[in-house]
């Protein structure tokens, strides 16, 4: 993909030099992009920041001072910090075993499991909450069992936090790990190093950066951690992200919002900025072997050890609260709950509740559409070799919706968006715009290192051999990339769907999404209402399940991070 | 090799495009609707919004709009909502506000004037803003501490009756109430106690609650539902506390919504812990229809919406000829003397103190 696209046309003069035509070509493609970034992210988000900090027509960044210097937002501050650094940590710990076992050993059932251990990181976080609820929670399981409840305890939260993010470490640290390859720390052994010496020489340091980056994508998930929070938490622990809920939506007090909102950007762009850096140097240190040599069945003790605990620690971690929530939704007799979903009861909603489910997959698709053609457009111009500091700018910038807090985005919307031409206010785009830009750091991911991987040597060999460009484009670079972008909308689909954040604010309320109306069904009193949310937060379950396993059948072997 | 990349542009161009069309099939939707909005009135309102079918019929078939209401979360988070999209409202009236928020939303110009036909039939003492007529009141409501009555009769001591009581040691541990800076009922149970005690008495009031071991959670349903022993979803959770910050009429909720109906309410109210919210209507500042949402106000004064909104919003109406359901008067006769503050205090003060009882209670 190295090689010069002509996108601008016949006007483009054929004696322009090859730099500038790339640079056109990439600029070309970016467009789109970044006209998207900046009126659906760039343009919402400062309105509602500039909404609190020029309340009267003038700057007041006198309050930015005051705000910082607020002995609760402080506690905060310490708050966020502290149990992002713990979560990570706790999830390295728990998830490295993990990444290995996925890596290297062979077992039946590992492709089921490895799309089974990634279901969490794609449901919403009130489902997420509510499984965890149903398990450390009053009543719960392990209250059942042995009288433990661990709910508004920071333990709940931490634990939330690995079940949330295991497939990130296991993904991001085991897709490289598989394709290390084992000789070197086989060789290094017969020139008499001792089997821990080998490690920490040779494959600890190769996978340094994979780990370094899985910890900042950790870290960023959980330093801006919402819906595990405000459900597990109680009343008295916040994040920066929740702090910002509780002032936009509860305290009206739009500038204290504001500030926060900006304490937040500057702490999630220097994570992103050092995770761009870490990500470069593992692009350029390695040279890799296909994964399928690497992973055997296990040998002796210490594997099958490590094995089994792997296992044991997904079912505890992962499979109990998932299955926790399918019983729940299963405890009234006969499919009731599920049967309840059908009705219109007048209460919670206008319409029957299992209309969501239609809402969420049209929702869901349209934004995956938006996703892929945009966040396509941008892998291309990433994917150029010769890119430079402002392409990868573009890459950080285009990673931003993630680390911005959802109800910024989602009252931004409401009031950018409110006058023609752009008069979404009570459009159902808004919903589908809003997850797209979740959805777009994903498809960045995925796509940039398939179409790095396009070997160009390929295609001038089949040139050579006398393909026409349309054969050509057929038969290598097609199977390649449509692979990846199919794997791609997958990922966008699974996540717009799971999308709470910013709905919950945009949704109208005649078209609930699926966990808009699992919120909505737990926020309303009476057994069924929590029967019904349980259920439906099942049947979202499976549908991101079958989306995921469909993935899985599609994984290339150079898959990105995700 | 050019000619490979131009193509996957294109696709993605062509994609692109093709989300630009829905995109204007959307906007297409919007202006219909727009179009139809001559005839339809729009209500915005929080969560907790409910109407009998036939009730509706009646404004529909008397007032000629046709009714369409959008109902948002929790009552602050609407409030806010209404104010930030105020130049371009979501609807024409907006039904929710109470006592404890009104400022915020007078003084964001959230509302224009209007005086309800019928208000003339409204108690007196729920009027506000008698000069500019930006609100009508609606229905109101006592927010107060709601007791276990099986917990009290098993251990023969008397259930608390005032604030002061909840301080005794013989109460300790037994109290669980909400956030107050995230939850209405638990605002309202710290403007009771500033009500009661003064601005400089209520903190000390404060310490000696927290040192008795009140319990404070998120929001109602997790204090009603999940912390009370008292009611129905608590008693299926195994709450463990009996005393509870809720409603004054929750106990005629336990009774209507409980199947078989019980001949007493399993609870009580402790009629001397009481705060007194309001709710208020309005026609929003640039409603599309301010017709139809003047038609929509005289209707939430009248006779016949005043008298089916208790049993179904559970809530007491404002107008002095409004029937009080049997049910209410037998559950749960109308607080006598409760706490309540004025729109006007409440806002110079709502911050500060929900500020300090942050740190005092929560930090």
């Amino acid at each position: 993909m190295g090689q010069v696209v002509d996108v601008a046309g016949p006007q483009v003069a054929a004696t322009d030099g090859r730099r500038s035509r790339g640079d056109r070509a990439r600029l070309a493609l970016m467009i789109l992009p970044v006209l998207f970034f900046g009126v659906f992210f760039a343009y919402p988000v400062a309105a509602i920041v500039a909404r609190g900090l020029r309340p009267e027509g003038f700057w007041e960044l006198g309050r930015i001072g005051e705000v910082v210097a607020d002995p609760g937002i402080r506690g905060v501050l310490w708050f966020t910090t502290w149990q992002a650094s713990a979560s990570t940590a706790l999830t390295l710990l728990i998830a490295l075993p993990g990444a290995y076992v996925f890596a290297r050993l062979d077992f039946p059932g590992k492709r089921l499991l490895r799309a089974v251990v990634t279901i969490p990181f794609v449901l919403p976080t009130v489902v997420v909450g509510t499984a965890f609820l149903a398990l450390v929670g009053r009543g719960g399981l392990l209250d059942d069992l042995w009288g433990v409840r661990l709910d508004t305890t920071v333990w709940a939260i931490l634990l939330a936090h690995v079940f949330f993010n295991y497939a990130v470490v296991v993904r991001t640290v085991g897709g490289l790990w598989s394709q290390l390859d084992p000789r070197q720390e086989e060789a290094a052994r017969m020139l008499g190093a001792s089997r821990s010496r080998a490690w920490r020489t040779i494959t600890l340091p190769a996978l340094a950066p994979a780990v370094g980056a899985a910890s900042l994508m950790v870290f960023l998930f959980t330093f801006t951690s919402f819906g595990v929070v405000q459900i597990l938490g109680g009343p008295t622990f916040a994040t920066l992200e929740v702090e910002i809920y509780r002032q936009t939506s509860q305290a009206f007090d739009l500038t204290t919002a504001a500030v926060l909102t900006l304490v937040q950007f500057a702490a999630v762009a220097s994570i992103l900025a050092v995770h761009a850096a870490t990500v470069r140097r593992r692009e350029t240190a390695l040279t890799l072997v296909d994964a399928a040599v690497t992973a055997s069945r296990p040998r002796g003790v210490g594997q099958w050890a490590l094995l089994v605990s792997v296992l044991a620690t997904v079912v505890a971690l992962i499979l109990l609260p998932l299955g926790v929530l399918v019983r729940r939704s299963l405890r009234a007799p006969a499919w009731g709950y599920y049967r309840a979903l059908t009705r219109e009861d007048g209460g919670a909603f206008l319409v029957p509740p299992i209309e969501a489910v239609g809402n969420s997959l049209r929702f869901a698709a349209v934004a995956t559409a938006l996703a892929v053609s945009i966040g396509g457009l941008a892998a291309a111009a990433l994917a150029r070799r010769e890119a430079g500091r402002w392409v990868r700018g573009l890459d950080a910038l285009l990673m931003l919706p993630l680390g911005i807090s959802a109800v910024t985005v989602g009252f931004g919307f409401l009031i950018a968006l409110d006058e023609p031409p752009l008069d979404l206010r009570s459009s159902w785009m808004l919903v589908p715009l809003a997850q797209a830009l979740v959805g777009v750091p994903f498809v960045v991911r995925i796509m940039v290192p398939v179409l790095r991987a396009v070997d160009t040597r390929l295609r001038e060999a089949a040139a050579v051999l006398g393909a026409t460009p349309w054969r050509v484009w057929r038969e290598i670079d097609l199977p390649l990339v449509r692979r990846a972008l199919l794997v791609a909308a997958g990922f966008a689909f699974a996540v717009s769907l799971g999308e709470f954040g910013a709905t919950v604010f945009i949704a109208r309320p005649d078209d609930p999404t699926l966990p808009v109306a699992v919120a909505r069904l737990l926020g309303r009193p009476g057994e069924t209402n929590y029967g019904q949310a349980m259920a439906l937060s099942t049947i979202l379950m499976i549908v991101c399940a079958v989306a995921l396993l469909l993935l899985e059948r599609l994984r290339t072997d150079r898959t990105g991070e995700f | 090799m050019g000619n490979t990349d131009k193509r996957w542009v294109a696709a993605l161009g062509a994609l692109g495009m093709a989300c630009g069309l829905v995109a204007c099939g959307a906007s297409g939707d919007a202006a219909d609707e727009a179009d139809g909005q001559r005839s339809t009135v729009t209500l915005v309102s929080h969560g907790s919004w409910a109407v009998s079918d036939d009730v509706v019929a009646e404004f529909e078939k008397t007032s000629g709009y046709r009714l369409r209401v959008l109902e948002d979360g929790d009552a602050g988070q609407a409030v806010n909502k209404a104010i930030l999209t105020k130049d371009n409202p979501q609807g024409d009236v907006f039904f929710g506000v109470d006592n404890t928020l009104l400022s915020r939303a007078l003084e964001n110009g959230l509302f224009q004037s209007y005086e309800a036909e019928g208000i003339d039939r409204v108690l007196p003492e729920y009027r506000v803003d008698e000069e500019e007529r930006r609100v009508t009141p609606v229905d109101t409501g006592d927010v107060c501490v709601n007791y276990d009555k099986a917990y009290f009769d098993e251990r023969g001591t008397p259930p608390p009756d005032t604030l002061d009581d909840l301080v005794d040691p013989e109460y300790k541990d037994l109290l669980v109430t909400e956030n107050a800076a995230t939850s209405s009922p638990g605002l309202g149970f710290l403007l009771a106690t500033a009500a009661e005690y003064g601005e400089t008495g209520w903190s000390d009031y404060w310490e000696k609650l927290r040192d008795n071991g009140v319990k404070v959670v998120d929001g109602w349903e997790q204090a009603y539902n999940e912390e009370f022993s008292g009611s129905a979803g608590g008693r299926q959770a195994g709450g463990e506390r009996p005393l509870v910050v809720s409603y004054a009429s929750s106990p005629p909720a336990e009774v209507i919504f409980a199947d078989p109906q019980p001949d007493t309410a399993p609870t009580g109210v402790a009629t001397g812990t009481c705060f007194r919210q309001i709710e208020y209507a309005g026609l929003l500042a640039n409603a599309a229809n301010p017709e139809g949402g003047k038609a929509l106000l005289d209707f939430l004064v009248g006779r016949t919406f005043q008298e089916d909104m208790p049993l179904n919003m559970f809530v007491y109406p404002v107008r002095e000829d409004a029937r009080i359901p049997e049910a209410f008067a037998e559950h749960g006769p109308p607080v006598a003397n409760p706490r309540t503050m004025d729109p006007e205090e409440i806002a110079e003060h709502r911050d500060a103190w929900v500020k300090s009882w942050t740190s005092l209670v929560l930090r």
